[in-house]
């Protein structure tokens, strides 16, 4: 069963409660190897998009949800994140422009795009303890997913995993992007702060695949 | 955390509210997006100068908006680069079509949202040019992190460029006195104390009541190492030491030497330290042709200090000697 509009809007507002939910956390993560604004950050910028969700046209599609999504990141978050989440949106939303329903082989599309857009504006790469970390290994769990045949939420599912356990397998790097890498050695035994979050938004992308699917 | 503030959440809107009030002569300010824009802006024909980053670095970089100096500045939130909707809005404010230059602070945060307002200023037809200060030898490891940091530096940056486009250089001429001034320029810094972020509300980092911080950046991050407490001598000593080790001087050259407060350091403490400072470069033959001492470029109320270092030429002087007018620094009309 494909994902549609009804999951799009679902799983944005489940990264708003949850981002809300954890802005303290993220704050907390981010003192200690940045600058302390990413947890306040994230959360201004969902809240921003969840005031627009209810003014989407009908007919809209996923890749509506996303650009949206991404607009609005760019525009309230600043720092590295806005930009660097919002690419990604952006380009899960070309990968999947105008289609209304989303298969395994779609999803794992959406979250590549994603992960090239942040690679692509962020310049960092793996094991430089910065979001890619969560997103790579989420892509290629996708990727993997789909291609074993596994239905939309299954793939999700396997991506939220697979980032989840990539941001815990920051906590031993030594930054080497963004303002953690002006600590050096110092920044190692603390989680990244945009793995973390990107963690918890595709857990709750999952999360809402599960509740679409009744699964 | 004990603050003059009424809403965390309001801090830099209130903030800028106030300097609007206060500055009325030099300044007006936009609101939603916000940004601090020279009164008699556009000025046709001249080069706009845009610089921006995160608030609590007062009183940079509003406080440099006016005469022979910055067109506009944007402020993000405490800490956090403006997103690319406000500096696109400064950008076509300043605009008098000898196109406009961004002064950007190398934070990864602050490039990525100037690039991609200058992306969109491009697309409506202004020419932009954009320089990334980078002056902060604290960061050792260049190729291995986000690059080195753009601080104090910055404020020279300002100041010269901003005389450049006064006197009617164009864009490529007042982008190429900024890239000299930055590539001239080296700073480093110390905390003696962190500093809160009013909606963190906890210290940035903890230090030990006879502990010190160097190499710090201006974001309330921890720096490159901790020692123990010193004498202003001593401290003053382990920043020149990397600053002249990374742009060595030969003797009868000229510098301009910095001092600036973190926010929280008396001026009182700062000319200690430019005493020692003074006294090292004369003994090496340093000339300290121009000086500036004062807290220019803060990091909330932390107490700590950084010192800059800038070699001169004889256009830089004569730049930095030019009529400035904006609410911190002030000369010459």
């Amino acid at each position: 069963m494909g994902l549609d509009i009804t999951w799009a809007v679902d799983w944005t507002r489940r990264s708003a409660e949850c981002i809300s939910e954890h802005r303290v956390d993220l704050i907390t993560l981010d003192r200690e190897i940045g600058d302390g604004d990413h947890g306040e950050n994230m959360d201004r910028g969902f809240e921003a998009v969840s005031a627009k969700l209810d003014d989407l046209a009908a007919g809209s599609v996923p890749s509506d949800v996303l650009k949206l999504v991404a607009t609005t990141l760019i525009s309230t978050v600043g720092g590295a994140a806005g930009p660097l989440y919002g690419t990604a949106y952006l380009k899960a939303a070309s990968a999947v422009a105008g289609e209304a329903s989303l298969d395994g082989r779609a999803i794992a599309a959406l979250l590549t795009a994603g992960r090239d857009g942040i690679v692509l504006r962020g310049k960092a790469e793996a094991g430089d303890k910065t979001m890619v970390d969560a997103w790579t290994p989420a892509a290629d769990a996708a990727t993997a997913a789909a291609e074993a045949g596994a239905d939309a939420a299954a793939v999700l599912d396997a991506a939220a995993s697979a980032a989840e356990a990539g941001a815990e397998a920051t906590e031993p790097l030594i930054a080497r992007k963004g303002r953690a890498s002006y600590l050096g050695e110092r920044s190692a035994g603390h989680r990244d702060p945009g793995a973390e979050s990107s963690a918890l938004l595709l857990r709750a992308a999952a999360d809402a695949a599960r509740a679409a699917t009744g699964a | 955390m004990k603050k003059i503030i009424n809403d965390p959440k309001r801090v830099v809107d209130e903030s800028v509210a106030g300097f609007a009030l206060a500055h009325a002569d030099l300044v007006r300010v936009d609101v939603d997006p916000i940004r601090v824009v020279r009164a008699d802006a556009p000025i046709a024909g001249k080069v706009g100068l845009v610089s921006g980053g995160g608030s609590g670095h007062e009183p940079l970089h509003a406080g440099f908006v006016g005469f022979g100096m910055l067109d506009a500045a944007v402020p993000g939130a405490v800490f956090t680069s403006p997103t690319p909707d406000p500096i696109l809005e400064a950008t076509k404010a300043v605009d008098g079509g000898a196109g406009v230059l961004h002064i950007v602070k190398n934070y990864t945060g602050d490039v990525l949202n100037f690039e991609t307002a200058a992306d969109l200023a491009a697309a409506e037809g202004i020419e932009v040019r954009a320089v990334v200060t980078n002056d902060d030898v604290a960061v050792r490891d260049s190729l291995y992190t986000a690059g080195r940091r753009g601080v104090a530096g910055t404020v020279l940056v300002e100041k010269i460029a901003g005389a450049a486009a006064e006197r009617g250089d164009s864009l490529e001429e007042v982008a190429s006195v900024a890239e000299r001034v930055n590539a001239a320029a080296r700073s480093m810094g110390l905390a003696l104390t962190p500093c809160v972020v009013p909606h963190a509300g906890e210290p940035s980092f903890t230090l030990a009541e006879d502990e010190i911080e160097i190499g710090i950046g201006i974001h309330g991050e921890p720096g490159r190492e901790r020692v123990g407490l010193e004498p202003a001598d001593r401290l003053v000593d382990r920043l020149l030491e990397p600053i002249l080790d990374d742009l060595p001087y030969e003797a009868g050259e000229r510098a301009l030497l910095f001092v600036n407060g973190m926010g929280g350091t008396p001026q009182i403490e700062l000319y200690i330290a430019y005493r020692r400072a003074a006294e090292v470069l004369t003994e090496r033959g340093i000339h300290v042709a121009r000086s500036l001492v004062g807290s220019y470029i803060t990091s909330l109320e932390m107490q700590g200090m950084s010192i800059t270092l800038l070699k001169l030429d004889d256009e830089m002087i004569e730049l930095w000697d030019a009529p400035v007018q904006t609410a911190a620094l002030r000369w010459g009309r």
